[in-house]
């Protein structure tokens, strides 16, 4: 485990606030475009930053008994568990706390979003957007177990538990070209941790927002930008679990991871705009019947291969 | 720091789980009691892990049987009082009391 | 010195947290105060040196409770706690065994003339104990492993009232199986 020099505490807050944000402007591009609104990419990118500021001024309601520690709790989870999980990602092979259980700690920091957003759901004494909270609980039921296995996977190719030692492991062949499967059950597991794409059911449209239905002002901005900033934060570990983190030609380390990272996440962003929202009982079973045994299969190659 | 002081937590919680178990009404809650209880045996196993035997690798294989015991122990209990409540409609051990007639 | 102050610190909020989980009247609080119990105890588990089992105490924990707290609000009557009721039975006596159960363990403890500290902790403690849980301590594993089948299989026989026969028809020989929900795997 190398010295952590302390810029990198300030570095990673800034360097996900300014991927975070261009996430949200690229998806307020692509919506406007398909919308087929009028005006510039440039002006439209601007319309997040917009809605930003009046978040921020803007007054909280409340309801009438609500759960407000609870709800207050869950929405100050989302971003604070993304922030933690982040702490393991390698930066051009810097990471905040290179842990030794690093891929565990990561697996940790996500799930406690499932808490997150039940309580938000039931804080506001809703019924929209307590069923908002019971899509995520049956949604993570359903992503989690293929990406846990997608996770082992990797740790598994490595024969280590920490972010460090898996994008050592990877200075020759990418994990992504060896474990297919692996990759792909965890882009969309990524997606579905942060509710996002296809698996933007718990803050469907249909619910009035769902678990976001009753959040206004500073709440509403941190519950949806703590999404967006897990949703990056799940992108980014992507990179050196199966994209061989910094390892490239020419191009410094960090510049190599933030240009993978960029690309995961726009083609996610892109990706979720193709499909319709998948029901989460639909998923269920789909993970549970194909994704699994799928995942296991691999995990079982990468073993037979390491061993 | 010590091992007794950790000990001391770990009755403590166990002190705790066992009122509650032995006081709640619910099912539900009652379960929540024993997860406690267990809680406490966790506190302990890892304190004489590290206090006593941190060669061997007993103590942390201990706090795994513990952690599946919990899940087992929620899993069955939820199972079980679904079955109740859907034969007879009662999530409480002094009305499932009748079973044993 | 700071970890004495951490160790203070987690272990006066997991008590306080798990007292709380039978003071508090919103069954969706207890369920998240027994969960902050939990995390504060993965907390000493850290700062003993565990970190895998600390890490996954919090993982497992977390998606234990949010299951749980899904339960708690099907059967327990006034989830919400909105008007609190007493649910309670016996607390004079529960409260005798438990306060006498501490008082013994406490004497106990500090009685007992514990061994000194054999060996040291490994490097990584993590590799120590997936090595005994491959080798030494295999059998705990597998027993491990056929009870959590078990359980599987016990829970879905308890808690669902619907067999093959609900599903495809009293012959049997339905194209497609009748449930209230359907799944995506093209049924």
């Amino acid at each position: 485990m190398t010295e952590v020099p302390l810029w990198s505490v300030l570095v990673l807050p800034a360097v996900l606030a300014v991927i975070t944000a261009g996430t949200i402007a690229f998806d307020a591009v692509l919506a406007a475009r398909a919308t087929g609104a009028t005006g510039s990419p440039s002006q439209t990118a601007m319309v997040p930053l917009r809605e930003v500021a009046r978040l921020l001024v803007a007054q909280r309601r409340t309801t009438v008994a609500a759960d407000g520690v609870l709800w207050r709790t869950g929405v100050l989870t989302v971003p604070i568990a993304a922030l933690l999980a982040a702490v393991v990602l390698p930066l051009g092979g810097v990471a905040v706390a290179d842990l030794a259980v690093g891929v565990v700690w990561f697996n940790a920091m996500e799930i406690l979003t499932w808490a997150a957003v039940w309580m938000a759901g039931w804080g506001p004494n809703s019924a929209f957007s307590l069923t908002g909270g019971y899509r995520f609980v049956a949604q993570g039921l359903a992503y989690e177990l293929p990406h846990m296995f997608a996770l082992i996977t990797a740790a598994t190719a490595a024969g280590t538990l920490r972010v460090g030692g898996i994008v050592e492991a990877q200075s020759g062949l990418w994990f992504v070209t060896w474990m297919p499967v692996a990759f792909v059950v965890y882009l969309l597991s990524a997606a579905a941790m942060a509710f996002w794409g296809p698996f933007d059911a718990p803050v469907g449209g249909d619910l009035a927002g769902g678990a976001a239905a009753e959040l206004s002002g500073v709440d509403r901005l941190a519950f949806l930008g703590g999404r967006r900033l897990l949703l990056v934060v799940a992108a980014a570990m992507a990179v050196p679990l199966f994209l061989g983190g910094g390892n490239g030609p020419l191009l410094p380390p960090w510049l190599w991871t933030l240009v993978k990272t960029v690309a995961v996440l726009a083609a996610i962003v892109w990706l979720a705009r193709r499909f319709p929202t998948v029901r989460m009982e639909r998923f269920a079973e789909f993970a549970w019947v194909v994704l699994i045994p799928l995942t296991i299969l691999q995990a079982l190659i990468v073993a037979l291969v390491v061993l | 720091m010590s091992l007794e002081l950790f000990l001391v937590l770990g009755a403590g919680l166990l002190a705790i789980g066992l009122f509650g178990a032995l006081t709640q009404q619910s099912v539900v809650m009652l379960m929540m009691g024993l997860e406690l209880m267990l809680n406490g045996v966790i506190v302990a196993a890892a304190a004489f892990w590290h206090f006593l035997a941190p060669a061997t690798a007993d103590g942390q294989v201990l706090i795994v049987v513990v952690i599946t015991a919990m899940a087992v122990e929620m899993a069955m209990g939820f199972a079980v009082v679904t079955a109740i409540f859907r034969a007879r409609d009662v999530d409480m051990t002094d009305m499932a009391a009748d079973l044993k007639e | 010195m700071v970890i004495t102050v951490l160790f203070w610190i987690l272990g006066v909020f997991a008590l306080v947290s798990g007292a709380l989980v039978f003071r508090l009247d919103s069954m969706a609080r207890v369920t998240f105060a027994l969960l902050a119990s939990f995390l504060f105890v993965a907390g000493e588990v850290l700062l003993l040196g565990l970190s895998y089992l600390g890490v996954v105490i919090v993982l497992m924990m977390t998606m234990e409770m949010v299951i749980m707290a899904v339960f708690m609000v099907m059967y327990m009557m006034n989830p919400a706690g909105l008007m609190p009721m007493a649910m309670l039975h016996n607390t004079r006596g529960a409260a005798a065994i438990a306060g006498g159960l501490f008082v013994a363990l406490t004497t106990g403890i500090f009685l007992v003339d514990w061994p000194q500290r054999a060996g040291r902790p490994p490097a990584e403690p993590t590799r120590a104990l997936g090595e005994a849980l491959m080798g030494p301590q295999m059998l705990t594993m597998m027993t491990l492993g056929l009870a959590l089948f078990a359980t599987i299989v016990a829970t879905v026989v308890l808690s669902t009232h619907r067999g093959r026969y609900e599903r495809f028809g009293d012959d049997l020989c339905a194209d497609r199986p009748d449930d209230p929900i359907p799944g995506g795997v093209g049924r």
